[in-house]
């Protein structure tokens, strides 16, 4: 009785009709990693890295072709948005463009990614299976219509990337980075799973557009069910994008992960979760927007400040890119706080243009952090121009662009979400943020400065043989034996002292150089603390790689440079050039892309 | 049966909120308990205990398949899944948690959340923490199939790319999982000795293309063997680091 009861239930059941075509770029993300998965168990040995990267190459772009062409298609449509699968998932102008963005960070990190992976001698394809998840799960999120969708996205995206935090096999602060990355993610997600549930609670839907029209038919009386549920979706969203009272992990992830995957990270993280923060908050809760707005303004203004002025006293170049990606976030905030049209496309192209700067810089720092990945101490930098002109050429026109310099895609970028935020009616804030914009330009402007500066005698190495425990810095005890014959060579490159130099402080003890897990770790140094342009850095770097020059082939050295990464780099400085000069194109991309997300 | 007679004296107000009351009271206090309690195989039942006492909520709620999945799965597979990692991983040992880096942090964390809950408290008195849409999912009880065929229809139906999305966030738990559980390069070759030659010896750039995979690794395992060798060679320099390793040796032989 029971069953024929359920059968008949099921008759009548209408499944929803699923539109393929609206989520193929994700699923080209999805498959090209099962693909990669599947003929990665099949082959005997592991697959070459330049198959995976082909591979992740060519779902990248053809993600990138799909998406343009659901941006020809809504825009031929007059900008109506085609929702399908039950309502879980609409493809619009604003999906399109964070499908496009998404894709593109799939190319370039790709490429970057490979070169990595050659210099490490990393095996396995599991880098670009996750890249290519965690990528598809920030598209979801960009074309979510659910909260639910939201969440999964989210999930989907910010699982692959802990898995990929902890993938530098030698470093150990990239476990911790990604066990910290782990346990404060999984709490947000929990907030951000409360918030659902109460928002369902208040509204009876987790349906974006359900839920603006029963906001837009009913006058709450007591909203604290729905405002909680908002603060607590506010919390969530705030912690995958960096914003400030949530931003604890950053600078530690930021360090810890492997440079290109921080990279990725970093332009991935911010593209989904601003992505789904827009639509959910301005869509969806615009008629609370009075509500949530004052809310965003304090977040925003304390992120400008704090990422601004905590970047100025870094002394790691990573961590330094993640405080000045903490300000970004600041600065895309600003188009949420608008809460108009004109602050959703600001905000749309800060973020397509943040993604080849992040993207393109941490590029050059997985080139110049060498072997190991360990050497991002500032000091490095110093004299990079005289050695390599094209990659401190690169990263200057990069770091330009982060600051917001004029002719770069940085500056309009700036000025677009200010002059939103003016046009909105936020003054107070816009001033906060072209302050914080001021406090920026400085540490970026060190960076390139450290750059152009000549290296005189701070990284001139010292004499083979000659360090003496007296000449390094304090902390290191017991001197080791120096094995010098075979560093010679090194030297005639005056770049070839630093190399090491990031893990050289802390691997004084004996005990303390024991292997852990098949790589020669070193504990890395905590450069957390102490003042740029050590000069014992220089001088005791040129020990450490007479002392690793038995274990190391010679040709480590000398920097790294992958046809693939020096593409990425030059294709991120492109755009940034390119777009910054002739600014038409993207900025117009996004006017539309906003326009077509809100009519009116 | 039991499910049943539960909800059906649940519809009365007064037994409704003496069921929510204890229920709440155990799900709180495991929760707490997990927190607190020294022995990990205390907190893991004490997480038992919790997921009991949701089940007990669901089944207020009238979703009994959700009461039963909660039993069957979470206290039942997952909870035994942890005991058995926690006895993998030895259930004496302990953990010495007392230390803390920032001394501040403990009672600044208790009055953070002490004042936040009071303010909560006091605006769900004051304010009336209303809903706007209380009964727009519908009744579970009174549809075709009960709340099983609702949740089916559910998943199915308005949820179908959320479930189907699923399948995404279950190949990265495989991935990363294999991924990170991976075992280090050198410890996947037992034969170092005969290994280590290649990488050790000859200069790294005569090798061949096809060789690649097996040479990074023993040139890997070659020094991590150097780094331990030294180490050993330098560890009478420090006597006191020798003693501290020998300590636990000999209090796990005792008893």
């Amino acid at each position: 009785m029971r069953v024929l009861v359920l059968g008949a239930a099921a008759g009548h059941l209408a499944l929803p009709r699923i539109d393929y075509y609206s989520v193929l770029p994700e699923l080209v993300l999805l498959g090209g990693a099962l693909v990669m998965l599947a003929v990665s168990s099949l082959m005997r040995r592991d697959l070459r890295s330049s198959v995976t990267t082909g591979l992740a190459i060519s779902a990248g772009l053809a993600s990138l072709s799909l998406s343009l062409l659901q941006w020809f298609q809504v825009s031929g449509r007059g900008g109506n948005p085609h929702v399908t699968i039950a309502g879980a998932v609409v493809q619009d102008g604003f999906s399109a463009l964070v499908s496009v963005l998404v894709s593109c960070a799939v190319v370039l990190s790709a490429l970057v990614m490979d070169g990595w992976t050659r210099r490490e001698e990393v095996m396995g394809p599991e880098l670009q299976i996750l890249m290519l998840v965690s990528a598809s799960g920030a598209m979801i999120m960009g074309s979510a219509n659910d909260l639910v969708v939201v969440f999964l996205g989210l999930e989907i995206m910010s699982i692959a990337l802990y898995v990929l935090a902890a993938l530098n096999p030698c470093r150990e602060e990239s476990g911790e980075a990604s066990l910290k990355y782990f346990v404060l993610g999984a709490f947000s997600s929990a907030v951000f799973a409360y918030g659902i549930a109460l928002v369902y609670g208040a509204t009876g839907t987790t349906n974006l557009p359900q839920i603006a029209d029963y906001l837009a038919r009913n006058v709450l009386l007591h909203d604290g069910l729905l405002l909680a549920g908002l603060a607590f979706l506010l919390v969530g969203f705030g912690f995958k994008v960096a914003a400030v009272p949530f931003h604890l992990w950053t600078p530690d992830v930021y360090q810890g992960a492997p440079s290109p995957v921080t990279g990725f990270m970093a332009a991935i993280a911010k593209a989904g979760g601003f992505a789904a923060l827009l639509r959910v908050f301005v869509s969806s809760f615009g008629l609370l927007r009075s509500d949530w707005q004052p809310a965003v303004w304090v977040m925003a203004a304390i992120t400008l400040v704090l990422g601004a002025v905590l970047a100025l006293v870094q002394s790691d170049i990573k961590r330094m890119l993640a405080y000045s990606s903490i300000s970004h976030a600041g600065f895309v905030l600003l188009g949420l706080q608008a809460a108009t049209a004109r602050g959703v496309e600001s905000s749309l192209y800060y973020l397509f243009v943040y993604t080849f700067m992040v993207i393109g810089s941490f590029a050059v720092v997985t080139v110049i952090g060498g072997r190991g990945d360990r050497s991002h101490d500032l000091a490095r930098y110093r004299g990079l121009a005289a050695t390599h002109p094209l990659l401190a050429g690169s990263l200057a026109v990069l770091l330009m662009a982060q600051a917001g310099i004029p002719f770069t895609t940085g500056f309009l970028a700036k000025l677009e979400v200010i002059s939103a935020s003016v046009g909105a009616g936020s003054t107070a804030l816009a001033v906060v943020a072209m302050v914080s914009a001021a406090i920026a330009t400085f540490f970026y402007l060190r960076v390139i400065l450290f750059m152009y500066t000549p290296t005189g005698s701070v990284l001139l190495p010292a004499p083979v043989g000659v360090s003496t425990p007296g000449s390094v810095s304090g902390d290191e005890g017991a001197p080791l034996p120096v094995g010098a014959g075979t560093a010679r060579e090194e030297l005639a490159d005056p770049f070839a002292g630093g190399v090491f130099a990031g893990d050289l402080s802390a691997g004084a003890s004996p005990a303390s150089a024991q292997g852990v897990g098949g790589c020669d770790v070193q504990p890395a140094p905590d450069t957390r603390g102490d003042g740029f342009g050590d000069e014992s850095d220089a001088l005791g770097g040129e020990r450490e790689v007479a002392d690793n020059a038995e274990s190391y082939p010679a040709d480590d050295d000398d920097l790294f440079l992958t046809g693939g990464i020096a593409s990425a780099i030059a294709l991120c400085v492109a755009v940034t050039v390119l777009f910054g000069v002739w600014p038409a194109p993207v900025l117009d991309f996004a006017h539309r892309a906003a326009l077509l997300f809100l009519p009116h | 049966m039991l499910g049943v007679l539960v909800v059906q004296v649940a519809v009365a107000t007064k037994v409704d909120a003496a069921v929510f009351a204890i229920a709440a009271f155990f799900v709180l206090v495991g929760a707490i308990g997990v927190v607190v309690a020294r022995n990990p195989v205390h907190a893991a039942l004490m997480l038992v205990m919790t997921l009991f006492g949701v089940a007990v909520l669901f089944v207020e709620q009238q979703a009994n398949f959700l009461a039963a999945a909660q039993v069957i799965v979470y206290a039942g597979a997952i909870v035994v899944l942890f005991l058995f990692v926690i006895m993998f991983l030895g259930v004496d040992r302990r953990e010495n948690i007392a230390f803390e880096p920032l001394r501040a942090q403990r009672p600044l964390a208790v009055g953070l959340v002490a004042s936040s809950l009071a303010g909560l408290l006091l605006l769900g008195v004051a304010a009336h923490w209303s809903v706007g849409a209380h009964s727009v999912a519908g009744q579970l009880r009174g549809q075709p199939g009960g709340d099983v065929a609702a949740l089916g229809r559910a998943v199915f139906t308005t949820y179908l790319f959320p479930f189907e999305a699923t399948a995404a966030l279950l190949v990265i738990a495989v991935v990363g999982a294999v991924v990170l559980a991976r075992r280090p390069p050198q410890a996947r070759r037992p034969d170092r000795e005969q290994a280590a030659a290649p990488g050790g010896d000859g200069p790294p750039g005569d090798r061949t293309a096809g060789d690649v995979v097996g040479d990074p690794m023993d040139a890997l395992a070659q020094a991590v063997a150097n780094a331990v060798a030294s180490g050993l060679v330098s560890l009478p320099e420090d006597l006191p680091e020798g003693q501290r390793q020998e300590e636990p040796v000999g209090e796990s032989a005792a008893p």
